[in-house]
């Protein structure tokens, strides 16, 4: 296999990506191909591991066994070859940090710098890290602010702001580094529920206009929606995946059945209980 | 019948707030305030203590301010403030400050030798008394270092004089007696010691920042150096200026041990020699007294502009909780549901 970015090597290529923390080995070989463009979703019920192996492509966890290209890259490595055969050798931290420039990543608790306004939040990557022309980086940002719609909330603290206007400062941020891929774990499970649908909005359009996106979420609306593809783990290894539409309302592995029909019956629940206090 | 229904429905004090009738809707607040009566007391009694101060200040001629005040303008004693206590307060702080930093870092660092090395520093250094550290600088350091050469090996002489060589490779050398026993020396001292808690100072700093931080800076692409300096130190400054201002403030206050270098320009030093000299031992150490509080105010008035500054952000709580996670869940449910 070639190290160049050919046509037919997708964005992300995992292969047989193993990770422990400790003796507990919470990803069990992980083999994932996202192609330049797709939208895929990561689903699973809780602990399967979805948010270490989105972790994992960032490498903000190491991985023990398996590999992760991006673009054709290795990541957090380079194989050279030397007398014994070929091996790998460990980047510098300054590589990996190259390395994750190309990457966007939205977090759950949103995590935006809380001493900085949101427009500052916005250029602090391209400015300090990629040394673009702060003027220049000024409009952009402020254009970023406003495609998320927050225009008018540039010279805003986070602490000023609601969870859904943060989340979106926190996308506006990462899509300002021009990334080629973006991840997104759990992008709106923290906050109220009036707040989700602005932030899925946002991140429909980036979908809309091609943006490659890796999604761990729980939103079935969204992910049968918007993702090309879906992805189901459990227990740390992928179940099954495929089109959104199969996979949520006819999955063909046992797992993912128990995991949705568990989740409808949550939800039905919680309805039967807002009936009978009404 | 109405009059009780009327008197149920309607705010107690009638008379003395916006004069809303009963039919209206409430108005606004206008309320009495709790009344506090034992603090006029407190304020009596403090008062009448206060006046007893300075009547005291006045009558008693011992006191003898006028003189104190001609102290605290005197040549010497304004060289010995200057020198011996701002200048050796700000050096051996920055000292103390920026060694401090690093060394909070190295004890948070991932390499165990960092680690062990910041720890001995501070053990070192918090180990040793100021006054302790400043003696043995001030004649010490003149007594076993002669001469303080700077070469690029260690052992570099011997190897010279092993390689038969004429040059010792020493790539510069110092007197150390032509500066030691001076104002530097003390500074050094006095900033070594200091680092030592300041590192604690900033190591609670930084531990104090959400590990999110760190990884959203990793996120967008920043190294771990650059991270720490736009990132974190930023926010740990929030936890580390309070107690930075009190170390500042103690230090200038022990710099009055830099007497003991022994140092000559220093404002304890000079009042008391003032003080021994004319036998007005009170006035002279009011004088010293004076100027202490002098520049512990302007401190504190720097600490507040720099707290305020590093506040920024901080002003409003963050409304969101965890506990909206699972219902957000479910609304996402419905919504597929739905269509
Ligand atoms: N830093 C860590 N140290 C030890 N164990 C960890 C660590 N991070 C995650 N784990 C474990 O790894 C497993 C997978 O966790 P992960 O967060 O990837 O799950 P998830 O699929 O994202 O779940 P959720 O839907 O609840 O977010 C869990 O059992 C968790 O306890
Ligand atoms: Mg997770």
């Amino acid at each position: 296999m070639s190290s160049s970015a050919s046509g037919g090597m997708p964005l992300v290529h995992a292969v047989n990506v193993h990770k422990s923390f400790g003796s507990v080995e919470v990803l069990k070989g992980i083999d994932v191909d996202v192609h330049a463009g797709e939208v895929v979703c990561l689903l699973g019920p809780s602990g399967s591991g979805k948010t270490t192996f989105l972790r994992c492509i960032n490498q903000l966890e190491t991985i023990q066994g398996g590999r992760i290209w991006i673009d054709g890259e290795l990541a957090g490595y380079r194989e050279k070859n030397t007398k014994g055969g070929r091996r790998l050798y460990r980047l510098k931290n300054k590589e990996i940090a190259a390395q994750r420039r190309e990457i966007g990543m939205v977090f759950q608790r949103f995590n935006l710098f809380p001493h900085m306004t949101a427009l500052e939040n916005v250029m602090e990557g391209p400015v300090k890290v990629q040394r673009r022309p702060k003027g220049q980086m000024r409009e952009e940002a402020m254009g970023l602010l406003e495609t998320v719609g927050l225009g008018d909330k540039s010279s805003a603290y986070p602490g000023q702001l609601s969870g859904g206007q943060q989340q979106r400062v926190a996308i506006a941020r990462a899509l300002a580094m021009q990334p080629k891929l973006m991840l997104f774990d759990e992008p709106t499970s923290a906050l109220d529920p009036e707040l989700v649908g602005e932030v899925l909005q946002v991140m429909r359009d980036l979908a809309a206009q091609g943006t490659t996106m890796i999604v761990v979420t729980h939103e079935m609306a969204f992910a049968r929606d918007v993702a090309d593809r879906v992805v189901f783990m459990d227990g740390g290894v992928v179940v099954e995946q495929g089109d959104p539409a199969e996979v949520i309302n006819s999955p063909s592995h046992k797992r993912t059945q128990a995991f949705l029909s568990r989740l409808r019956s949550e939800h039905e629940q919680v309805a039967k209980a807002a009936a009978d206090l009404v | 019948m109405p009059a009780s229904t009327e008197e149920a429905g309607s705010p107690p004090s009638r008379e003395g707030g916006g004069g809303a009738s009963p039919t209206d809707r409430p108005g606004p607040i206008d309320a009495v305030p709790v009344r506090h009566p034992g603090r006029y007391v407190a304020v009596a009694i403090i008062a009448m203590l206060a006046a007893m101060i300075i009547s005291s200040f006045v009558t008693n001629e011992r006191w003898d301010f006028p003189y104190a005040f001609r102290v605290m303008n005197y040549t010497p004693v304004l060289e010995g403030l200057l020198k011996g206590t701002i200048i050796a307060t700000l050096g051996s702080m920055a000292i103390g400050i920026t060694l401090g930093v690093v060394i909070g870092i190295m004890r948070l660092s991932d390499n165990p030798v960092l680690r062990v090395v910041g720890f001995l520093y501070t053990w070192f250094f918090r180990g040793v008394p100021r006054l302790v550290l400043v003696i043995l600088f001030g004649t010490g350091i003149g007594y076993l270092y002669p001469t303080f050469d700077i070469g690029p090996l260690p052992f570099s002489q011997q190897l010279a004089e092993w390689l038969g060589l004429s040059s010792d490779l020493t790539l510069f050398s110092l007197n150390v007696n032509q500066i030691s026993s001076t104002l530097i020396w003390g500074i050094i001292a006095m900033g070594l010691s200091e680092a030592a808690y300041m590192a604690e100072i900033a190591r609670a700093g930084i531990m104090s920042v959400d590990d999110g931080q760190r990884e959203a800076a990793a996120a967008i692409g920043m190294g771990p150096g650059l991270g720490m300096r736009r990132v974190i130190l930023p926010q740990a400054m929030r936890v580390i200026i309070p107690p930075t201002g009190n170390e500042t403030i103690a230090m200038l206050k022990d710099t009055s041990l830099l007497a003991y270098l022994p140092l000559a320009t220093e404002l304890f030093f000079q009042t008391q020699a003032i003080g021994n000299r004319t036998l007005k031992i009170m006035p002279a150490l009011t004088a010293a007294t004076m100027w202490y509080l002098v520049l512990t105010t302007v401190l504190m008035i720097g600490q507040f502009y720099l707290e305020r500054h590093f506040s920024r952000g901080y002003g409003a709580t963050r409304a969101q909780s965890k506990s909206a996670t699972l219902r957000s869940r479910l609304i996402g449910l419905s919504e597929g549901g739905a269509k």
